[in-house]
């Protein structure tokens, strides 16, 4: 069949690489990043949540700062006895944790981590990422009706009422930036942040700001992390939709909670935070540009300066896991009925005033009148704000305080 | 040599639509099969999700994860909350008769050859889509085409719906469709707000 080595070469490289070997290879270096990460994670959230709670965290395994608690807990998972109730259907028990796994992990084929370097390059990559979201929930739905036990039955409604009704002002959130960037390619969003803090897209207007803020708050409820976390809800509902899975199996929910989580921090870094484009022009300092039009100017970085994006955008991801944990570790949880209430009364409404706003905001800085408008506008409510506070101060706050009694 | 290599890159789309076909297939048949009612959501689940892969072997990225978002986001979320809160048992097995069976493969194999036969005798148009290999985002159609005519403007551009080439078909934008089903979906939205409604409970005579 083949005629020479030649041939072999050339079978390989038009053939097996770019359509088997090739997205074998990416898949796979996608996969581990995002179990790598998991590791990270895991401690992180233990130092972190020690640390909140002032003590210090795992400390023993590993040296002093406990580096390998988390392989120390893998394999105690691993080790743990694989048990399936009674009630439960089987089959569906056994495939629910991959399809929550693997609704987190195609949201991974299209975030752009530098450059140029996304695994798939879709002119719809926004709608994609919110759409295989989407999938998880039908893994939470399964994974709750599949173990056989009430717990879990109302963990995984509740999650998934939770969960997809959230979908929508996050979706709504993104829609500012995409108006603003005119396109829904991620890539060219992050490369229309290149070239300096204001250009990134939460300076772009200030509904675009607050979108950025609302956006990271939905999308904490949507990937169930406290102060949204009913679903798992350790006090109440025992363990909510993963009650009745241990050992590996847990992990594999665990480890698509942390995917899910650095994949909507990744979608705010891009979208709103300037993507691989860090507040220290990284890119500049440590890669030169190449010139591909003969202009005298680079415009397109090479390798080099690629990778220095790269760790921007990897600092900027951790730095919002950062405060998601920092957030969890503070707040209280909220019930379920205050989830919804929420998201259906505060939260959509407010991302339909920021939708509106953004839209209309051209408008108002392009042309005359629409200057006029928005001067008077402004003008107005600064000063209802601060009439509002004015009348409203409780005379008694500034004078001394009264006694506590215990 | 080289044109088996040709052969073996032209032939890849369809190796993988053959895969993808199979899968989708085999699932739909998974559906009617299954006697439990909960498993035979979780097969629609994946026949939906096999069409969607098949949207996007096609390269129309915005129709697979529309179909993603609506049908498994959206309609199977629907449809399993209904079967499992409605199912009287976790185990209800359906019984279907032989007498049924024979009815609905008849209905099916004819259904299937009338619409194979339709698509086959048909004189599809050829369109740039057809071959996907040479696909990548700079020239797919990005959905900036799409917007603008459900706005009124048509592809060759605004000019061209003025005047005499208004009247041409191929020159008039979808504004009117898209208001109307814009305000088709508000009336349902109100409509599943009031049926929704909690319903104020008269005072319990005791």
């Amino acid at each position: 069949m083949f005629a020479s080595l030649a041939d072999i070469w050339q079978w390989f490289r038009e053939v097996a690489w770019p359509n088997l070997i090739g997205p074998f290879l990416a898949s796979l270096v996608i996969m581990l990043f995002f179990q790598f990460q998991a590791i990270i994670f895991v401690w992180a959230e233990r130092k972190v949540s020690g640390r909140i709670q002032d003590r210090l965290g795992p400390t023993r395994t590993g040296g002093k700062f406990g580096w390998l608690q988390t392989i120390a807990d893998g394999i105690k998972l691993l080790l743990k006895e694989d048990l399936i109730p009674t009630d439960a259907d089987r089959p569906l028990f056994r495939l629910a944790p991959y399809i929550v796994l693997m609704g987190s992990y195609a949201a991974f084929l299209v975030i752009p981590f530098s450059d140029g370097w996304v695994a798939q390059n879709m002119n719809v990559a926004v709608f994609f990422m919110l759409a295989v979201m989407s999938v998880e929930v039908f893994g939470v739905i399964m994974a709750g009706y599949a173990s056989g036990s009430k717990w879990a039955l109302f963990g995984g409604m509740r999650e998934a009422a939770q969960v997809v009704s959230y979908e929508v002002p996050m979706a709504l959130n993104l829609v500012p930036a995409v108006m603003a960037a005119g396109t829904m390619n991620m890539n060219t969003v992050g490369r229309m942040q290149a070239e300096g803090v204001w250009n990134w897209m939460c300076f772009h207007d200030p509904f675009t700001f607050f979108a950025s803020i609302v956006y990271i708050v939905c999308a904490t409820a949507s990937v169930k992390r406290a102060p949204f976390d009913l679903a798992e809800a350790e006090s109440e509902l025992v363990a909510g939709f993963h009650t009745e899975y241990s050992g590996f199996r847990w992990l594999i929910f665990f480890m698509a909670e942390y995917a899910s989580m650095l994949a909507v921090a990744w979608i705010a870094v891009t979208m709103f935070w300037g993507g691989w484009s860090g507040p220290l022009p990284l890119t500049k300092w440590f890669g030169w540009w190449i010139d591909t039009n003969g202009d005298g100017v680079g415009d397109v970085p090479n390798i080099l300066a690629k990778a220095a994006g790269l760790l921007n955008f990897i600092v900027k991801g951790y730095f919002l896991i950062f405060v998601m944990m920092w957030i969890r570790w503070t707040l209280p949880r909220i019930r379920i009925d205050q989830v919804m209430q929420m998201c259906l009364k505060y939260l959509l409404p407010i991302s339909c005033f920021l939708l509106l706003g953004s839209a209309l905001w051209p408008l108002l800085v392009t042309t005359e009148l629409g200057g006029k408008i928005g001067a008077v506008v402004a003008a107005g409510v600064t000063l209802l704000i601060v009439g509002v506070g004015i009348v409203t101060t409780p005379p008694s706050a500034a004078h001394g305080r009264r006694e506590r009694v215990y | 040599m080289i044109d088996l290599i040709q052969k073996m890159i032209a032939a890849w789309p369809t190796v993988l639509f053959w895969v993808m076909g199979l899968a989708t297939v085999v699932c739909s048949i998974g559906v009617v099969v299954t006697p439990n009612v909960v498993r035979s959501a979780v097969w629609l689940l994946f026949a939906l999700v096999g069409t969607a892969g098949l949207f996007f072997l096609l390269g129309a990225d915005f129709v697979g994860a529309t179909q993603l978002l609506i049908y498994v986001g959206g309609t199977l979320i629907l449809v399993i909350f209904g079967v499992m809160l409605t199912a009287q048992g976790p185990f209800v097995r359906m019984k279907t008769s032989s007498a049924e069976w024979t009815i609905a493969a008849v209905v099916g194999t004819v259904l299937v050859a009338i619409l194979a036969g339709a698509t086959m005798s048909t004189d599809w148009p050829k369109t740039r889509r057809g071959d996907t290999s040479g696909l990548t985002a700079e020239n797919a159609p990005s959905t900036t085409q799409l917007g603008l005519e459900f706005l009124g403007i048509p592809p060759q551009g605004p000019a061209a719906s003025a005047g005499k080439a208004g009247r041409d078909p191929a020159n008039i934008g979808y504004l009117l469709p898209f208001e109307i089903v814009s305000v088709h979906l508000l009336v349902v939205l109100i409509g599943a707000a009031y049926l929704a409604r909690a319903k104020r409970r008269k005072a319990a005579v005791s």
